[in-house]
């Protein structure tokens, strides 16, 4: 097990190292120089060259990534052409936050979104069934950003029940993670549907029935814990969609993460962060579907990674 | 040698039936039906959007800027008075424009890519699968905004870059189909009587792969639809003043308190427009192929 994880690890270096060549690349080989946009309009084309020796620029682009690699091997990834600030710093400032809406959008989205796909699958093609079909194909067809905004209207603008924007407390969360979590929810639910539909016209689940048990335990103990395994892989591939639904999800709400980051850095041609964030947003997702992997084996004893 | 073109009439035969049948199932489906019509609304007021919009898209009045929807102007005004249904039929022209676009840029790139991987296997195959690996590493919309952060902004940019984000999709569908179509004893008989490669693809891989395109292509029009305007929200895709309907969604937040109007009614016509192909995707998938599963 433990050799697998390494394995695996290991195996998403080269991944990475691709990306960040490809990245690399494609930041400098486009129009738009970064250090006029540094300097600033009135700049003298000395103020320029100074920024550009500053940041490096001024030498060949193989010692520029060669330099990068190896401040990376030291966690260390440079400075925001914007504010100064090591990137990793300010990246391990904003990441609690996005981590934050992610997991609780995500617990929300398996609370809603498994039980609706249960019960779909229970009663195929009964008007619950139909309800739950709509609404999660509403939910797949519905742009995050304005079903966000329109939750505050209801809900900041109308009935004054809950903050627009910003951090603090608890209620602060709500609507942000409800909006990230209904763009989730949709596929979670149709994915459980089609799963438990499958499972549900297995023979041992016959077996079961026929031996008396009673409807519950069949459903939760035979069919759902055989279904479970798509369903975590829906899981893991929705949190990729998540970070980017993230990005508009925290730019609606104002919420410091690392979505509103890259946003703010794209804008400002801050190349060094644009950098970073898309590093560790490939790392992320490399994690989670590790992650993902291991749970199969503890949802299915017969898948062993030895 | 001469049999060939006689053995060959007879399965072009079983191929119409075959579209036919599939035809027939489609037109029962009422959702793939009711997807259908409102993609071809939409196509028809983009065509016809200059004679049926009711006012100026682009033409400010700021005497009468962010009003309510009133008989005058139905979805009110923008927040210089632009009239927002004018904005909105013209914004279909962009956003049917970005899914065409996109869809080509997928197809042409994608298509042959993936033929040729799982047509050759080996080096080749091993190379193209690496690059999309790395793709696939930033799921859509992400990718779209990692290379509009590189690109620059703008409604070609927007193209492209969505347009890259789908190529790995269509890599991996055509891949999987042609791996199977190779080990065909068609395909075997086409290259024992030496047919080049390209024919091969052309005449015997292609056909068998066109279902699963045609179900991603609807189904990529709309992502492409909820991508452009996510971009244009954020204010990296498509700028202002053009009419699309993300930028229009991204300038009306500002004013959300006070005419909730001005965001509201984009995000609907994004809303439909998007629902319109994920019918119509879904419905062509039942209707093709039954045995695909969501």
């Amino acid at each position: 097990m433990l050799q697998y994880v390494i394995k695996r690890l290991l195996y998403t270096v080269p991944v990475l190292i691709g990306i960040s060549i490809l990245l690399f690349i494609m930041l400098r080989a486009l129009p738009g120089d970064p250090a006029q946009v540094l300097a600033g309009e009135l700049a003298s084309q000395e103020d320029i060259q100074n920024v550009r020796v500053q940041l490096g620029l001024d030498k060949p682009i193989y010692v520029q990534y060669g330099r990068f690699l190896f401040r990376l091997s030291h966690l260390d990834l440079g400075r925001s052409a914007r504010t100064q600030n090591p990137v990793i710093e300010e990246i391990w400032a904003r990441l609690p936050n996005t981590f934050l809406l992610a997991v609780v959008a995500t617990v929300l989205a398996c609370l809603v979104g498994i039980p609706a796909g249960i019960i779909s699958a229970i009663r195929p093609y009964s008007w619950l069934d139909n309800l739950v079909t709509s609404a999660a194909l509403f939910g797949i067809s519905m742009p995050v950003f304005w079903l966000g905004l329109m939750l505050v209207v209801v809900f900041s603008v109308v009935l004054h029940w809950l903050p627009a924007g910003g951090t603090g407390g608890v209620q602060h969360v709500i609507l942000p993670s409800v909006t990230l979590a209904a763009f989730v929810v949709a596929f979670i639910a149709r994915m459980t549907r089609s799963s438990m539909l499958e499972v549900l016209n297995q023979d041992y689940i016959t077996t079961a029935r026929s031996k008396g048990l009673k409807e519950k335990v069949v459903i939760i103990r035979h069919a759902l814990h055989n279904a479970l395994i798509p369903i975590i892989t829906v899981i893991g591939l929705q949190f990729g969609m998540l970070l980017g639904g993230a990005v508009l999800t925290e730019t609606v709400f104002a919420w410091p993460g690392l979505g509103r980051l890259i946003v703010d850095s794209i804008l400002a041609r801050d190349y060094p962060m644009i950098q970073g964030v898309i590093l560790i947003f490939g790392l992320l997702y490399v994690l989670v579907n590790l992650v993902v992997d291991l749970l199969y084996a503890l949802v299915d004893p017969r898948i062993r990674y030895d | 040698m001469t049999e060939v073109p006689a053995k060959a009439a007879p399965a072009v035969h079983r191929q119409d039936g075959e579209w036919k049948r599939r035809w027939a199932r489609l037109r029962r489906n009422k959702a793939a039906l009711f997807g259908g019509s409102m993609i071809l609304l939409y196509t028809l007021i983009a065509l016809l959007a200059p004679l049926i919009s009711p006012a100026d898209p682009s033409a400010p009045n700021l005497i009468a800027a962010l009003e309510g929807p009133s008989a005058d102007r139905p979805l009110g005004t923008d927040e210089l008075g632009r009239s927002i249904l004018a904005r909105i039929i013209h914004g279909s022209r962009i956003s049917l424009l970005i899914a065409v676009g996109v869809i080509a840029v997928g197809l042409f790139l994608g298509v042959p890519a993936g033929l040729i991987s799982g047509y050759y296997g080996g080096r080749v195959d091993f190379v193209i699968q690496r690059l999309t690996d790395m793709m696939l590493a930033f799921p859509g919309f992400l990718l779209a905004l990692a290379l509009v952060s590189v690109l620059g902004v703008g409604l070609k940019n927007t193209v492209i870059s969505i347009g890259i984000s789908m190529i790995p999709l269509y890599i991996r569908l055509v891949r999987a189909q042609s791996l199977a179509v190779r080990e065909q004893v068609y395909v075997e008989a086409a290259k024992a009587v030496g047919t080049r490669d390209g024919k091969i693809l052309l005449r015997h891989v292609l056909p068998n792969v066109m279902v699963p395109i045609i179900v991603q292509t609807s189904l990529g029009m709309g992502m492409a639809i909820l991508f452009a305007a996510g971009l244009g929200f954020l204010g990296v895709g498509v700028q202002p003043p053009q009419p699309e309907w993300g930028a229009m969604l991204g300038s009306g937040r500002s004013y959300i308190f006070h005419a909730p109007h001005v965001a509201t009614f984009p995000g609907l016509a994004i809303f439909f427009a998007v629902l319109g192909f994920n019918l119509l995707g879904d419905g062509l998938r039942d209707a093709l192929d039954p045995r695909m599963k969501a």
